[in-house]
């Protein structure tokens, strides 16, 4: 198990150092972060005096080890536009995209399972006919589509909810957050669900399938035979067993989700980082830009090697299989 | 017996004869592809045609309300363009875009897990373990970062001369991990048998044994997998155009119409946002379903990432 880890860590490790090396490169080819710290009235003696002071005429590999030794202490150069470190400007809009995020996982499991479930022990119903229906329409409409459906029915014609940013936050302890206020609440709504909506064709048929399969298995027969109420092998026999692939894919999709995030902020002008990196890519702010890049590389990373340590401490034939 | 009386009897042309949703999806996806390459011939008016646009004629609505006129069936766009030519130009950049990433990143997806599998050793681990490292971070991330720096280093304007073959790179380099790790399976799978082995006996070269051999006996589930990815790399492009990091608004496609509508449904203009988005919506469905069908029916050993 121990080996285990250390190989993944290390894995880890090397895709972190190949991100950045991405992230070097595209500041090397895009950014003149000299051009971003003076104005037009500087001449070319002065540019490159400061140039060989902040040493961007040294050898291409001595820069990407700075450029690591930096990033590894959390200086990922300064964001021109907002005059900030790139990093801070990241942290300052990362709560609007987790609390987005938290909520609409929330949503997924509260409506997910119910109805998984539920269409699993009655598959000939009515209803399980018309969610598979539409589950299998849903996975046709992308998600910018929903959250302007959305946005037209209840903030144009309806006007019951907001359409755009995030309302009012409280500051607790340095996290701008919207979900203790009404308004902020409020603002929330629209995004988390459409978001939502996205992956809810997805986890009903996975959590479906599992279930009816495992509703199959001779243990739950048995669990039948031995006369246990229902609800107890429904929920607790066979749910169970359900559990440990729908953990895995919620592991893998989760990067997804985060994917969309991007698109749902755009729609709905959210404040995260999504709406963030779009901004940047209009301002052409290279140094937030590679930020992003690393931050974003860095959480894939950390998931996918927590999940998959997390998945060799359940299942131990992964542990196996991954040595030669 | 030749092929074509082999596929006539096939168990394949069978059900797909007995399965309406098979038909018809197939039926409307070949109608739409057609129309789609067509679109110069079957439209009223060229979208990339100055003259023909005209500004006074921006957001009428369809022709059926009571304000909108004979000439624009599904109403104008802002800019004036006849919505019926935008929308048939623009499925035709998406087709374009969507057919060309499956095709780019098949080739590459193909080559490099029949490489991998075939000859395994470490050019197999490296080249797997760069899918893997791909495969953690989300298609659509990569395509999105990827185009964001493509457009600064090129250029808004330079971007969008080239946005089509920059698209297909961009979707395709995104999303080939797919095809190496489904085709390195099933080579794996093909390696050890017998007529592999009876190839090599004779003295075949490595590359004529790849290509030739193996590769027709995996096509199968890269069939399967094509239907998916091209309604995923229709919906990416959509996606990345509606981030603005796509198709610019001057060149119709399906996501940079629906990007050029959504700022107008909130004054009303609902029509230049909606008409687009269902034929996005009803398009991926029809490919979503021939693929289900085309999964069910030939029944692949299929990667599940």
């Amino acid at each position: 198990m121990f080996a285990f880890i250390i190989r993944r860590a290390i894995q880890a490790i090397m895709v972190m150092i190949i991100i950045s090396l991405i992230g070097f490169l595209v500041q090397q080819s895009l950014g003149d972060p000299i051009r971003d710290m003076v104005g037009i009235s500087v001449s070319l003696e002065e540019r490159d005096i400061l140039r060989t002071k902040m040493g961007l005429n040294d050898p291409q590999l001595v820069q990407f080890f700075r450029f690591i030794k930096n990033a590894a202490q959390g200086d990922l150069g300064i964001s021109y536009f907002h005059n900030k470190p790139a990093l801070d400007v990241i942290f300052k809009k990362a709560p609007a995209t987790i609390e987005l995020v938290f909520i609409t996982l929330v949503l997924i499991l509260l409506i997910t399972f119910p109805i998984g479930i539920h269409t699993a022990i009655y598959p000939d119903t009515k209803f399980a006919k018309y969610v598979l229906g539409f589950s299998t329409i849903g996975v046709a409409i992308p998600v910018f589509l929903t959250a302007i459906a959305l946005i037209y029915v209840f903030s144009v014609e309806l006007q019951w909810l907001p359409s755009y940013g995030r309302g009012k936050t409280v500051n607790l302890w340095g996290w701008e957050t919207g979900l203790l206020t009404w308004d902020g609440l409020k603002h929330l709504v629209l995004p988390s669900i459409s978001l939502t909506s996205l992956f809810l064709p997805l986890y009903i048929r996975l959590i479906r399938s599992e279930m009816m399969e495992v509703l199959e298995t001779e243990y739950i027969k048995f669990a039948w035979a031995k006369g246990l109420k229902k609800h107890r092998v429904w929920l607790i026999h066979a749910l169970k067993n359900t559990l440990l692939p729908i953990i895995t894919v919620f592991g893998v999709e989760f990067g997804m989700l985060f994917a969309f995030t991007i698109l749902t902020e755009k729609v709905f002008q959210w404040q995260g980082m999504g709406f963030m990196f779009l901004e940047a890519v209009e301002r052409a702010d290279t140094a937030l830009l590679v930020a992003y890049l690393v931050v974003v590389g860095m959480m894939f990373v950390v998931i996918n090697t927590i999940v998959d340590i997390t998945y060799g401490v359940i299942n131990p034939t992964v542990r196996i299989a991954g040595t030669k | 017996m030749n092929n074509w009386t082999r596929f006539k009897n096939s168990y394949f042309l069978y059900s797909f004869k007995r399965e309406p949703v098979a038909y018809i999806s197939f039926a409307l996806f070949i109608i739409f592809v057609l129309v789609a390459l067509l679109a110069p011939v079957l439209s009223p008016y060229d979208p990339y045609d100055a003259m023909m646009i005209d500004i006074m004629d921006s957001e009428i609505p369809p022709s059926w309300m009571d304000e909108g006129e004979e000439r624009f069936f599904m109403g104008t766009d802002v800019q004036g363009r006849d919505l019926v030519s935008a929308m048939l130009y623009g499925l035709r950049t998406s087709v374009i875009i969507g057919l060309g990433a499956v095709i780019f990143q098949a080739v590459l997806g193909i080559t490099v897990g029949l490489i991998s599998g075939y000859l395994g050793g470490k050019l197999d681990s490296f080249l797997m373990r760069v899918a893997d490292i791909q495969f953690a971070i989300p298609y659509l991330i990569v395509a999105i970062i990827a185009s964001a720096i493509f457009q600064l280093a090129f250029g808004v304007d330079r971007f969008q001369q080239l946005a089509v073959p920059l698209l297909i790179f961009i979707i395709g380099i995104s999303n080939w991990p797919m095809y190496a790790r489904t085709v390195r399976a099933s080579v794996l799978g093909e390696k050890s048998k017998e007529y592999v082995e009876a190839a090599r006996v004779i003295g075949l070269n490595r590359r004529i044994i790849m290509f030739r051999h193996i590769l027709p006996n995996t096509l199968t589930p890269v069939l399967v997998l094509s239907t998916i990815q091209v309604a995923q790399a229709i919906m990416s492009e959509a996606a990345l155009s509606f981030l603005g990091l796509g198709m610019p608004i001057s060149q119709p496609s399906l996501g940079s119409l629906i990007k050029a509508g959504f700022e107008y449904v909130f004054s009303g203009s609902w029509w230049i946002t909606l008409f687009p988005s269902i034929l996005l919506i009803v398009f991926t469905l029809v490919i979503i379903l021939f693929g289900d069908w085309l999964r069910d029916t030939l029944n692949p050993k299929l990667y599940k990432g």
